[in-house]
């Protein structure tokens, strides 16, 4: 068990940057995800901590020890791969046993804790096999035990389910947050599925294009983006952006987006009260709008004239792809909602959920 | 439908699941069984000869076991004539040859291996070049390397000894085998490495207890290739070799052929004589050709 510190970690291959200056501070026990779009450098930045690329500036630590010159095998870490990497050559029994050998762990011990390992991930009856007899699902599991056998202080994990099945990845999801509460020990999660992320994390880390954009609770994420990036990266379907113009009418604030008009409530209109005429994007989620006939009664609705132009049934809600102008955009309504595809009506816009974003600097303004 | 098997043969025969046309079956069986004839011919009229009766050598007989067919000739080369009072000197041949290629086999082997996963695994200066310098040692003609040979293992006083000719033999298998194993290296995901580095593996145990395992299959063909290539050679330890007890095969089996007179049954025995521990080592190592061990080993 042990935190991990990154600090102003920079990482180039010849001259392609692909870390800028990243500072994480992971804290004990926690399980952290990081997050981005493919060749963003998550990967890279994990593999720097394992250790298997070496960094170009800036400080690794894991605990209190700096790790920036010290041998994978010294730093005490265990790593899931995406490809597995299991030893093709090797039982289930010896692929988990193969890092105590290494170590020169006592028989009785590697016994022990291969076995204690197949019980918690239910591979008891395939130890004799080899890697090829196995499943997807099941040479993830192996992968996981042989990084759990060697009881390091920090577990890795590049990508471990995107091999998986859909149902299989919910399955070994939720397996795998399990397990982080039961070895109570630091998580460093790589994935580019940011419901992965939303779902198992205690903080998610979103990264693109080399630099960190933001490092905070999933909700948090969720609620209060930072910047643009972020805010369309998080969420599913994600968050619908409209380049729009602040200005004054009497004494309330409107976002005006030349195809519609929607008013800031009074009671969140402070931050943007000096900046009528200035150019930004205006965000809103999917579930924040509604359909007239369902919306709830206790919101600070805009309405918003917009055709239907697809469905999509869900089952537990509907998702309508709707015009507004040259606007096109999500909406998750009520199930029961009767619109069809050509429908026209006033969508309610619910402005106690709005985010604003500076249209230059794309950062968050609130 | 019909019944009738021939009928049903050729049914079978030209329209088989491939769906190829029956014109493009019939080029492609013409082609193999012809290549099939050109290869096989040859070796089974060595054959024939060998079991002729000195008496009818010359005959223009085609049939494969001849008239009168006897094994006299491989009696004379396995143990010598007690008429003529001639020994036979065929195990010792058969010993200097093996000695010779399976040391220069396992010794290049071991090289390559080594040197073979360094170019496959680490980028470092002049790596390009000197595969590509490897790579043309190949295209010089083995008799132009013949007196430059010569040289080097007379200077270093080894003419006459068998560990010349294994340093001669070594110097011209190491580079095919290394890119042969390069190539196979290059297959094993580096993600099996990387797991065991953080396994708490170094770079050598890495090297033994992951790549090497896992390279059986063409370890198995470099040393049949190595082996192969030293077994039937005839310049370079004609030039290396010079004393009779020393002699590997094809250095041996042209004491039949002297001044005068050939034998030819005897060598045509002492041919086939030696064909058969290289077509068991062959059949022997097939089972490794097989290869697909790292099936498994990463996706899912």
């Amino acid at each position: 068990m042990a935190s991990v510190t990154f600090e102003k970690v920079h990482k180039k291959f010849g001259d392609l940057t692909i870390i800028n200056s990243l500072d994480i501070e992971v804290q004990d026990k926690e399980f952290l995800v990081l997050v981005g779009p493919s060749g963003c450098g998550k990967t890279t930045a994990l593999r720097l901590l394992a250790g298997l690329e070496e960094i170009t500036g800036g400080e690794i630590k894991i605990g209190d020890r700096l790790v920036n010159d010290v041998a994978p095998k010294d730093r005490d870490i265990a790593m899931v791969f995406q490809s597995y990497a299991l030893y093709p050559h090797l039982s289930v029994y010896d692929n988990m046993a193969f890092g105590l050998k290494l170590r020169k762990t006592p028989k009785e011990e590697i016994k022990r804790r291969v076995s204690e390992a197949a019980d918690i991930l239910g591979i008891q009856d395939l130890l004799q096999r080899k890697p090829r007899q196995l499943s997807g699902g099941q040479r993830q599991r192996v992968a996981v035990g042989r990084a759990i056998v060697r009881e390091p202080k920090v577990f890795l994990f590049d990508e471990p389910l995107s091999n998986l099945d859909a149902k299989l990845r919910v399955q070994m999801r939720a397996e795998i947050s399990k397990l982080h509460q039961r070895l109570q020990t630091t998580f460093i999660y790589v994935t580019h599925d940011q419901t992965e992320a939303m779902t198992m994390a205690s903080r998610i880390a979103v990264i693109n294009k080399g630099d960190l954009q933001q490092l905070d609770t999933p909700q948090n994420l969720y609620d209060h983006p930072n910047n643009l990036f972020v805010a369309g990266f998080i969420g599913s379907p994600s968050m619908n952006f409209f380049p729009a113009k602040i200005v004054k009418s009497g004494n309330s604030m409107i976002v005006d987006t030349e195809d519609f008009k929607v008013q800031i409530p009074d009671s969140l209109s402070g931050p943007y009260k000096n900046m009528e005429g200035k150019s930004v994007v205006f965000g809103i989620r999917p579930e924040n709008i509604h359909d007239p006939e369902f919306a709830p009664n206790n919101i600070h609705g805009e309405k918003v004239a917009s055709k239907v132009d697809v469905t999509e049934l869900m089952g537990n809600e509907t998702l309508l792809y709707l015009v507004s102008g040259k606007n096109t955009y999500v909406g998750r309504v009520d199930p029961r909602s009767k619109l069809r595809v050509g429908s026209q009506t006033q969508f309610i816009f619910d402005m106690d959920k709005f985010h604003i974003f500076d249209a230059e600097t794309e950062k968050a303004i609130r | 439908m019909t019944t009738n098997p021939i009928s049903r043969f050729f049914r079978w025969f030209f329209y088989r699941s491939r769906g190829d046309s029956p014109f493009k079956t019939i080029l492609i069986h013409a082609t193999l069984i012809i290549a099939c004839v050109i290869a096989v011919y040859p070796v089974l009229r060595v054959v024939t000869i060998s079991l002729r009766p000195n008496d009818t050598l010359l005959t223009t007989d085609l049939r494969i076991i001849p008239e009168n067919a006897t094994l006299d000739n491989y009696k004379e080369v396995l143990f010598g004539d007690a008429e003529k009072n001639r020994q036979s000197d065929f195990f010792l041949w058969i010993w200097n040859s093996v000695s010779v290629v399976a040391v220069t086999s396992v010794i290049s082997v071991i090289l390559a291996a080594i040197s073979a996963y360094a170019f496959s695994r680490f980028r470092f200066p002049g790596r390009s070049a000197g595969l590509i310098f490897l790579l043309t040692t190949q295209m010089i003609p083995a008799g132009m390397l013949l007196l430059p040979l010569f040289i080097m293992i007379a200077k270093l006083k080894m003419i006459n000894t068998p560990l010349g000719l294994i340093i001669a033999y070594a110097v011209t298998s190491v580079p095919l085998t290394i890119w042969t194993l390069k190539g196979y290296y290059d297959t094993i995901p580096v993600d099996l490495e990387e797991a065991a580095l953080i396994d708490g593996a170094s770079r050598l145990t890495v090297f033994t207890k992951i790549i090497l395992p896992l390279s059986t299959p063409a370890l198995a063909i470099a040393f049949l290739f190595s082996f192969m290539g030293g077994w039937s050679e005839y310049l370079v330890a004609r030039v290396v070799l010079q004393k009779n007890e020393m002699f590997t095969w094809p250095l041996g089996i042209f004491t039949f052929a002297q001044q005068f007179t050939v034998s030819w049954g005897q060598f045509a025995a002492a041919s086939v004589l030696i064909a058969i521990p290289i077509m068991a080592l062959f059949l022997y190592s097939s089972k490794w050709l097989i290869s697909g061990l790292t099936l498994g080993s990463v996706k899912g």
